[in-house]
């Protein structure tokens, strides 16, 4: 493939190209905390012109490493570190996530005092640590990624320093998140006890054997119930969901943009890592766990929104609902050891989960600039009579409540159809019959803010829509877009697809 | 057959074209601008489907004017759609309504006209996109989407209690529809992976899943048509839906649960059908007796029409699950039938409240006095209504009963008093509000009807006494597509 004439060095850095995001973003970053010292404007331009610029780069080096591997897998560093088309496409939807959080937040937390530079050097390390999540081939880079990504988001959670409730949050999401840790760690420990290693295709290649013998198979599912209960804690599936409404509702809206959205890619790489990369022969075990996580979820997501007045907490819980969803394709790949279903279903998982980041930054951009300077847009009368004020607005909000509904012509519909679908493929139609239903009861308080923007008038004390145009062309286009995959979901699918085949 | 120019596209397109028009005309200060946009795209609308009808091949039972392409590989899911004898009706059906209803509410809506306008342009595309897909999750998707402008409609310009009446449409219609998806799923899997509807018809099937099926799709249809016990969104809607909303939801929202239990239950499920033929025929004779009786007592025009829609609704799954030829042909003429005849009694009455602001029958009384034309045309109508020879409202009630006298004497009775109560409740309403003395001074004070108005009523008077005199036109595009799913249905798949 390449020509003869390279030197020994040029080839090894060639090598190398398919970790050259994360070199870059962990260079650029470092660099624009330095020259973020220098940066006077309260505006902060030349700091997030940097930041733009190295998503950028980084989705240049992404697509160029994607365009030589084509559907090859890569391993890195000695095995401890893979770069295959799963990693790359969650990688280029994260840099679009992070790239519009940034842009959708700059006005609300300038108004509030709070764009400072480790605002945005912070969510650049926890992109950085999401990618290493993406490519991990070893629990210890995994988990290295995890502890890189934790550690930024709840600084950035208690980013307003001064708000008793940002601090309280930020709290509860350390000590909740530690522990989650703790149980991921020792989860894993248990594994390397069981296969004496740590690299996640040496595991995979243990484990058929392993768990034909009872005594290591006990010690095996002893450490995948700890490692499932690590990947819940990340994906706030219930039961190990409590943080995720506290820490929404607590922190700044902002960041609860950057927290509802790309981390979620990275927890969904992390499961595809650890469970269907690393303990696939596992997977009767695994699966019937995430049976039981995932009813929990959409039942408890699904019902306690209902209840809430406040649309951040009615969003978490909504997250949950979905993150319940997701698992469905997770839990439907392997059926009585047959694995005919696998490539559907996971990536099934795996459009829900790109199509959910997709709506989750819509929703809660929306709400960042329904925000104006002293005015926080998080109940659920502040929406009254949005169509009056701004049909448009009222439009976009209107995809998005209809598409997390899983309504047609949206791509919720899609993303739900292709989990249920999965479902029913495994054969659990009473699954999908639950699933259903409690989307239903989900359809109730996503039509009640439809409801609330269209069938009321606005609240005598409604705040003006903050003008400011770029922010609104993003989130057009990010309204728009769920309408255009509802329509043309195909090129979407068929990536998922081709990246789950190529695991 | 091969047609050059994709003529169902274009009656699923048009409207939606114009709807993003119309909204892109601007606000309320643009109003006449995008009032005639709308008529504009909503005669376009129709207008296109004229050919449908006038190139349609009468010895042809199976789909025409196919268009197939693909759409979702992943899912070999296709953009197909075709018209046979069955849905071709349907589709002019809504197409024409929707020009009236653009034209009814001409001066009526004064807020957000271009929203309005385009919600129901936007409905009038999507629904002829149900009557026209042949892939599952086409349907499916059409099907769900009229939800949404159906929702909005009711929810921005509906009545008082409009909020209640939007939420619980849209969550009944929402929940008999997701057990269908799964029963769609399933079937998907059975067949090796095609979503395509006429593969499906050839899918031999177990009894036993049959009947799983069977109810699946029986959910979501019967909440649509509405048959008891489920119809009880209807009356809400109705009665708090504005005129317009009625109109569609009375003429063409509660003919996709019929279709669907054609195009689907009957053909996919053959067995199951006529296995559970006797729990849908009890089913439409509670419809059409006691929904009958229900209907006597209203005090509200509006909630007394919407029953009377049940009722007549009930006709129509009678009509199917009799199996022969005159039932199944009588209920699709009911089904059209109703159509012109339930948009004009909701329009007769919009065409009160919109003077009186009541829908009350007590607030009413000696309307003949000051609005002649009116009693003229709304006498027509309560006739159709209650099943008068020669009106459309006969011919369709006609037949269901001679067809129910085949399978069955005491079936045909009790469908047969629906004679007796029709007339009653429909005279009865018509004698309290346009006969009599005048009740009081707002009735004294009436005036007739405008030009936009008679012309509206007028159009759907003809449509009505042509049907009633002349069936023919209406009938004979039917019989082939009629005769083969019969003949389809008697074959066991199991």
């Amino acid at each position: 493939m390449l020509p003869a004439t390279l030197s020994p060095a040029a080839i090894a850095l060639l090598d190398h190209l398919p970790a050259l995001p994360e070199v870059l973003l962990l260079a650029g970053t470092c660099a624009l905390m330095i020259v973020d010292l220098f940066v006077k404007s309260e505006r902060r331009d030349a700091t997030f012109a940097l930041a733009y610029a190295i998503l950028a780069g980084c989705a240049l080096a992404t697509l160029f490493a994607l365009t030589l591997a084509g559907f090859d897998k890569y391993y890195l560093f000695n095995k401890l570190f893979v770069a295959d088309l799963m990693s790359h496409l969650l990688k280029l939807a994260a840099y679009i996530a992070v790239a519009l959080a940034l842009a959708y937040s700059r006005r609300y937390l300038y108004d509030r005092g709070l764009l400072k530079g480790e605002f945005i050097s912070l969510l650049l390390f926890a992109l950085l640590g999401m990618m290493i999540m993406m490519s991990a081939n070893s629990f210890l880079t995994l988990y290295m990624g995890l502890e890189l990504l934790s550690l930024c988001l709840y600084s950035l959670v208690a980013l307003n320093r001064d708000s008793a409730v940002s601090t309280e949050a930020a709290m509860k999401y350390f000590v909740l998140g530690a522990l989650a840790s703790g149980m991921l760690l020792y989860g894993m420990s248990m594994i390397y006890g069981a296969s004496g290693t740590l690299n996640i295709g040496e595991v995979s290649r243990q484990v058929g054997n392993l768990s034909a013998n009872a005594s290591e198979r006990t010690i095996l599912v002893f450490g995948l119930v700890f490692m499932i209960a690590g990947v819940a804690f990340k994906l706030g599936a219930a039961p190990f969901h409590m943080w995720v409404p506290d820490v929404y509702q607590g922190a700044p809206t902002a960041i609860t943009l950057v927290i509802g959205s790309a981390p979620k890619l990275a927890a969904f790489a992390m499961a595809i890592r650890l469970l269907v990369n690393g303990l696939l022969d596992m997977a009767v075990d695994w699966q019937q766990m995430l049976v039981v996580l995932s009813i929990a979820s959409m039942a408890i997501g699904n019902i306690t929104a209902i209840a809430q007045t406040n649309i951040k907490r009615m969003l978490a819980y909504s997250t949950i609902a979905h993150m319940g969803f997701m698992l469905l394709g997770l839990l439907s790949g392997v059926v009585d050891g047959n694995w005919l279903n696998k490539d559907d279903a996971y990536s099934a998982a795996m459009f829900y989960t790109v199509v959910y980041v997709l709506m989750s930054l819509g929703a809660f951009g929306m709400l960042v600039h329904l925000s104006g300077r002293g005015y926080e847009c998080e109940r659920l009368e502040d929406l009254k009579g949005l169509n009056r004020r701004s049909p448009w607005h009222a439009f976009i909000m209107l995809i998005l409540m209809f598409s997390l509904a899983g309504v047609p012509p949206t791509a919720g519909f899609y993303a739900k159809l292709s989990v249920i679908y999965a479902a029913v493929a495994a054969g659990q139609i009473w699954l999908a019959v639950v699933a259903v239903l409690l989307s239903l009861v989900g359809a109730f308080y996503y039509l009640r803010v439809v409801k609330l923007m269209y069938f009321d008038e606005p609240a005598g004390d409604a705040q003006a829509i903050p003008d400011d145009r770029m922010p609104r062309m993003l989130l057009s286009a990010n309204g728009l877009a769920l309408l255009a995959l509802g329509i043309m979901p195909q090129p979407l699918m068929s990536l998922c697809f081709a990246a789950i085949k190529g695991l | 057959m091969t047609h050059t120019v994709p003529l169902l596209s274009y009656a699923i397109w048009v409207p939606i074209v114009a709807a993003l028009l119309v909204l892109a005309a601007g606000g309320d200060r643009n109003a006449p601008v995008q009032r005639w946009l709308a008529l504009a795209g909503s005669i376009t609308g129709f207008v296109v489907t004229i050919p449908l009808y006038l190139n349609f091949r009468l010895d042809v039972a199976g789909m025409q004017f196919v268009e197939l392409a693909p759409w979702i590989q992943q899912f070999n899911i296709h953009y197909h759609l075709g018209v046979d004898g069955i849905s071709l009706l349907f589709l002019m059906l809504n197409s024409f309504i929707t020009i009236l209803v653009v034209i009814s509410g001409w001066s009526v809506i004064e807020n957000r006209v271009g929203q309005y306008l385009a919600s129901f342009l936007v409905l009038s595309g999507l629904l002829n996109g149900v009557f026209s897909a042949l892939d599952a999750v086409l349907f499916y998707v059409f099907f769900e989407a009229t939800l949404i402008p159906m929702f909005i409609i009711i929810g921005v310009w509906g009545g008082p209690n409009r909020v209640y009446a939007a939420l619980k449409f849209f969550l009944y219609t929402l929940a008999g529809s997701l057990l269908m998806l799964i029963a769609l799923l399933y079937l998907y899997g059975k067949s090796g992976g095609s979503f395509a509807i006429l593969d499906w018809h050839q899918l031999p099937l177990p009894l036993e899943a049959q009947k799983w099926l069977f109810f699946g799709f029986l959910l979501a249809f019967a909440v649509k048509v509405p048959m008891w016990p489920v119809h009880t969104w209807l009356p809400d809607a109705h009665t708090e839906a504005p005129t317009g909303g009625s109109v569609v939801l009375a003429a063409i929202l509660l003919k996709l649960g019929a279709y669907g239990l054609i195009r689907f239950s009957l053909p996919i499920l053959p067995d199951a059908s006529r296995d559970l033929a006797w729990f849908m025929i009890a089913l439409s004779l509670v419809a059409v007796v006691y929904i009958g009786l229900v209907a006597l007592v209203q005090n509200d025009m509006k909630k007394l029409i919407a029953y009377s829609s049940i009722s007549h609704m009930g006709f129509v799954t009678l009509g199917f699950f009799v199996f022969n030829a005159l039932g199944l042909e009588g209920a699709l003429v009911q089904m059209i039938s109703h159509g012109f005849v339930s948009a004009a009694m909701f329009l007769c009455v919009g065409v009160m409240y919109d003077r009186m602001h009541t829908r009350m029958i007590s607030d009413y009384g000696g309307v003949v006095n000051t609005m002649p034309k009116f009693a003229a045309l709304m006498m027509l109508f309560a006739m159709a209504n209650s099943g008068l020879p020669a009106t459309s409202g006969f011919v369709g009630e006609f037949m269901v009963i001679l067809g129910a006298m085949k399978a069955n004497f005491w079936i045909a009775f009790a469908a047969a008093t629906t004679l007796i109560f029709g007339a009653a409740y429909t005279l009865w309403l018509y004698k309290r509000v346009i006969f009599g003395a005048v009740a009081n001074e707002h009735v004294a004070g009436l005036k007739d009807l405008n030009g936009r108005e008679f012309l509206v009523l007028g159009l759907l008077a003809a449509a009505v006494l042509w049907m009633g005199v002349y069936p023919l036109p209406f009938t004979e595009v039917m019989h082939a597509s009629v005769n083969e799913l019969l003949r389809h249905v008697a074959l066991p798949k199991i």
